[in-house]
């Protein structure tokens, strides 16, 4: 391989009282690469992204992040070393506007504090100008700038998508893991995301992490796919070898 | 009839005086709770304690024989706003804070604790009688008839004035600057907020000291129209301003404001026209009817269960 590994896990297991979700699972994503985790209903996909993040401490197992042990660290920490997610239940803050969360996401980015915003110094000054420049990139890149004074709220489902994708863009992440981006659009919608995702990766170098049920989507974008059934890995290999596997046919076929 | 309106007027001025502090007060209670979910009950007393450290400074300058007036408020007004946010931030940091994710009540208990702390702490450093200080501002404006004369006195153009230009910081803070979108976003979804690596501790930490900070101005300028403070009128302060709060919908910013304003024109019409012991009997049950068509209160949002 000439690519650098950025995700290593190995060997993941997550376990809540006597369910068993997530068991044994491993994953590699490499600079670059769009990876998907696909998998029937329940199988245990989010709650992969949940120990990834830092939303959930796994039971047990490694998840190496740019060379780094990083599954006892907590989710605020993760998405600084720049490994940012979005939620299959769109998660915005709905009463601020739509710029405003592109704002608010970049907080950290500025280490300026209360003081200094209400004497409005010129690194204040600076910051929120920098800030604002890239919402403004970003609101223009994925098709929100006509929305971008409106209430997060009140934006239809496929811009809430957008905008939740933007939200971790602002923050220049290395590693994006998208919970089911295309659940809920029209087919136009889903083409725009399937090419939003192929642009992140090729002129942002922002490699994905992708859970999704949308299987045209899904064969189309990725390098790698990796499936699981009931919390255990049942097969990966590229889109070609999946869709040739007779026993993700049967995971599939038994589950309809 | 003439002598009727003006009656009226009076009545209004009066009324949008004491709910200009009522509003002020309101804030602490509605900004703390909607970041964090739950009722500062020690807030009436940091205004308490805003009322006395005017007192002090006041008191002290004068003693030095400083008699430039504006001097002596304006150094009240600093000492009264560091002081008083210097305790709203601490009631966060003991109260609050070590209590974080326990049940409900017990944060309650505790601040009810810290509350009682408190106003005996200043019993026991300044006394439980009455403390006066000389009238500051006097004067004012007065117009009307031979019968009935209404005034408007500079004191309470400077509480107009001053919950005015407040009122108008906060709005302008909450809404533009950076730290006011932190708020709103902690406000609506912490855990979120705490993702996108905003110190959610430093947010509640700056919501009490605003709050505080208001209740200190608000300390001062109901000490200085009054003239006299005990260590007790955080307590029934407290109550008015937490009914203002719940009355304008808890949470909101803007309610707190309209709340504060109507709960104190409710006051002064009340005991103007039916009796003054009356005016705090119609006051709440304004609050029941008012909660009881409209449970959130006046600008209050339904709360929506954050998953
Ligand atoms: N916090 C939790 N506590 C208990 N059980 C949980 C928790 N989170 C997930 N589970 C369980 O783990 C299993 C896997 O759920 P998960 O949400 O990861 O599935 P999924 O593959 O994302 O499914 P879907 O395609 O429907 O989104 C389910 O049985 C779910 O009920
Ligand atoms: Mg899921």
């Amino acid at each position: 391989m000439t690519n650098k590994t950025l995700l290593n896990v190995s060997d993941l297991r997550m376990q809540f009282g006597g369910l068993v979700a997530v068991n044994g699972v491993n994953l590699r994503v490499e600079e670059g690469q769009i990876v998907s985790i696909i998998g029937p209903n329940g199988a245990g996909k989010t709650t992969v992204f949940n120990c990834l993040s830092g939303f959930y401490t796994p039971t047990s197992g490694v998840v190496e992040f740019m060379g780094e042990e990083i599954q006892k660290l907590p989710d605020f920490k993760i998405s600084l070393k720049g490994m940012v997610r979005t939620f299959q239940h769109v998660r915005l803050f709905n009463e601020m506007t739509v710029v405003e969360n592109l704002l608010v996401a970049q907080h950290r980015h500025s280490n300026t504090n209360l003081l200094s915003g209400l004497f409005n110094t010129p690194a204040y000054k600076k910051s929120e100008e920098r800030a604002m420049h890239r919402a403004r990139y970003w609101l223009d890149k994925v098709g929100l700038t006509d929305v971008a004074n409106r209430e997060a709220g009140n934006l239809s489902y496929g811009q809430q998508r957008r905008l939740e994708i933007a939200r971790c863009m602002v923050t220049e992440p290395k590693l994006l893991l998208l919970d089911e981006p295309a659940a809920g659009l029209n087919p136009k919608e889903t083409k725009d995301l399937d090419n939003l995702i192929v642009s992140l990766k090729e002129d942002y170098h922002v490699s994905v992490l992708l859970i999704e049920h949308d299987m045209n989507l899904v064969m189309g974008i990725s390098d790698n796919i990796y499936v699981i059934n009931q919390g255990t890995p049942l097969a990966s290999g590229t889109p070609e070898e999946i869709k040739g596997n007779p026993d993700v046919i049967k995971a599939y076929l038994g589950e309809v | 009839m003439l002598e009727a309106f003006l009656y009226f007027i009076q009545q209004i001025l009066n009324g949008l005086t004491i709910g200009s502090t009522y509003a002020l007060i309101a804030i602490g209670y509605t900004m703390v709770y909607g970041i964090i979910g739950m009722i500062n009950f020690a807030h009436g007393e940091v205004y308490m304690i805003g009322t006395y450290v005017s007192f002090v400074v006041i008191a002290g300058l004068t003693m030095l024989g400083i008699e430039y007036v504006p001097i002596i408020i304006l150094a009240a007004l600093t000492i009264a706003i560091i002081v008083s946010s210097s305790f709203g931030w601490a009631i966060e940091r003991t109260a609050y804070r070590p209590l974080r994710g326990a049940n409900r009540l017990i944060p309650l208990i505790s601040a009810i604790g810290m509350s009682i702390f408190l106003q005996n702490f200043v019993v026991n450093a300044q006394g439980a009688r009455d403390v006066a200080i000389p009238p500051m501002i006097s004067g004012g404006w007065t117009f009307g008839t031979e019968n009935f004369q209404a005034s408007l006195s500079y004191m309470q153009l400077i509480i107009f004035i001053a919950t005015f230009i407040c009122m108008s910081a906060l709005t302008l803070f909450i809404s533009k600057s950076r730290m006011g979108r932190a708020c709103r976003a902690v406000a609506e979804d912490i855990k979120m907020a705490n993702l996108l690596g905003i110190n959610t501790n430093r947010v509640i930490s700056a919501t009490f000291v605003i709050g505080a900070s208001l209740a200190a101005v608000a300390g001062l300028l109901l000490g200085l129209y009054y003239g006299v403070a005990n260590p007790h009128i955080g307590f029934i302060a407290g109550l008015k301003a937490f009914t203002a709060a719940v009355l304008g919908g808890i949470g909101s910013i803007p309610g707190a404001m309209l709340g504060g304003i109507i709960l104190g024109l409710t006051e002064s019409l009340t005991a103007a026209y039916i009796s003054s012991e009356w005016k705090d009997a119609v006051s709440f049950s304004l609050l029941v009817l008012i909660l009881l068509f409209k449970p959130t209160g006046l600008l209050g949002k339904q709360e929506v269960e954050k998953v």
